[in-house]
């Protein structure tokens, strides 16, 4: 079993370390096909988003502690905290939410 | 900047990482025992992967002793948003730069660090990479670590709580951009309405979450794309993202 476990996070770790990779290395170039070139600038906002939500009212003890520290990590970024300070709102806001309602 | 003040910069940017890693690996750590294996196998595996759902579904082949053909295909298909995350990415990169760093930041292409990355305006520094990689990968490892010699250690409270500091840090990436461009804040609530009703409706919700992230991505960034093409001078030097 010890020796076939070390085989499988070969496997995987080799495929992941791949799918990362070749892009990357392949990719040199500046694209300059502007279909192609919109897509990349947008890749980002919609899986961002798309792991966002509804992932983070679902990791939490209770979907309402995740969705108040949604709408707060929103605002704040909103009105333009930094990265650090929306993210440990986040987590805070979850801990006193649950703190009440868990 | 110099290349060591970029290291900082991104060891300090990587601190919400971090935490976020190390509560979502002590779940894995968890699984990973309960799965069998050993703790030198879990934090193998969780420092040469540094991937949270490949890593997940693996325990599930390893614990039902699957094919590796299987395990495989399986790290190809929840990991293939990597691929998009790479592409995206090389875009940022200098074409001066020595190429042998492309092989490194290669690692760390996880959902995370790519966050943090297509924040900067401009080119990116391989340093400021090789700086989030220094404390995210200790943060995912040793959080493995935690958990499979210790599922009692942290209270669960303090775990459900830290587990939204990943999802804090994508936040401040995609709204304040919204707040700028109109086409982005459509583009933000439509992916967010979308993902979510991929997670409740019948049939849809039996896709996994990295076949949906791909899903999602490619239509509605290529729709974006095809009805709001990005003009030359917005993308020019410092993007948005």
């Amino acid at each position: 079993m010890s020796g076939n476990v070390l085989i499988y996070i070969a496997v995987m770790a080799g495929v992941t370390y791949f799918i990362r990779m070749i892009p990357l290395t392949l990719i040199k170039k500046e694209i300059t096909n502007q279909y192609i070139k919109s897509f990349l600038y947008y890749v980002p906002f919609v899986t961002l988003a798309v792991m966002t939500f509804p992932d983070i009212i679902e990791g939490t003890a209770s979907i309402w502690s995740g969705m108040a520290g949604f709408i707060v990590a929103v605002l704040m970024a909103f009105f333009g905290r930094s990265m650090f300070q929306v993210s440990i709102a986040a987590c805070v806001v979850v801990f006193i939410t649950e703190l009440f309602i868990c | 900047m110099s290349k060591i003040q970029y290291f900082k910069k991104g060891v300090k940017d990587g601190i919400p990482i971090f935490l976020g890693y190390l509560a979502v690996s002590f779940t894995f750590g968890i699984a990973a025992k309960n799965a069998g294996l050993s703790a030198l196998e879990a934090v193998l595996m969780s420092a040469t992967n540094l991937t949270s759902a490949g890593q997940f579904a693996a325990l599930d082949i390893v614990a039902g002793a699957l094919s590796y053909v299987e395990m495989a295909f399986t790290q190809l298909i929840i990991n293939l948003r990597y691929c998009l995350m790479s592409s995206a990415l090389s875009q940022k990169i200098s074409q001066k730069m020595p190429f042998w760093h492309r092989f490194i930041m290669s690692f760390g292409v996880t959902d995370e660090i790519f966050g943090l990355s297509v924040n900067v305006k401009g080119k990116i520094s391989p340093f400021y990479s090789y700086g989030i990689m220094s404390v995210a990968i200790p943060g995912w490892t040793f959080g493995t670590l935690l958990g499979i010699i210790s599922g009692s250690l942290l209270p669960a409270r303090v775990i459900s709580a830290l587990s939204v500091a990943l999802y804090g840090m994508f936040i401040a990436v995609i709204i304040p951009p919204s707040r700028k461009s109109k086409i982005i804040a459509g583009i933000v609530i439509i992916s967010m309405t979308l993902s979510f009703a991929f997670t409740k409706l019948p049939l849809l919700k039996e896709i996994s979450s990295g076949f949906r992230i791909i899903i999602l991505t490619i239509v509605i960034a290529g729709v974006a794309a095809y009805l709001f093409p990005v003009k030359d001078t917005e993308n020019k030097g410092e993007s948005e993202v």
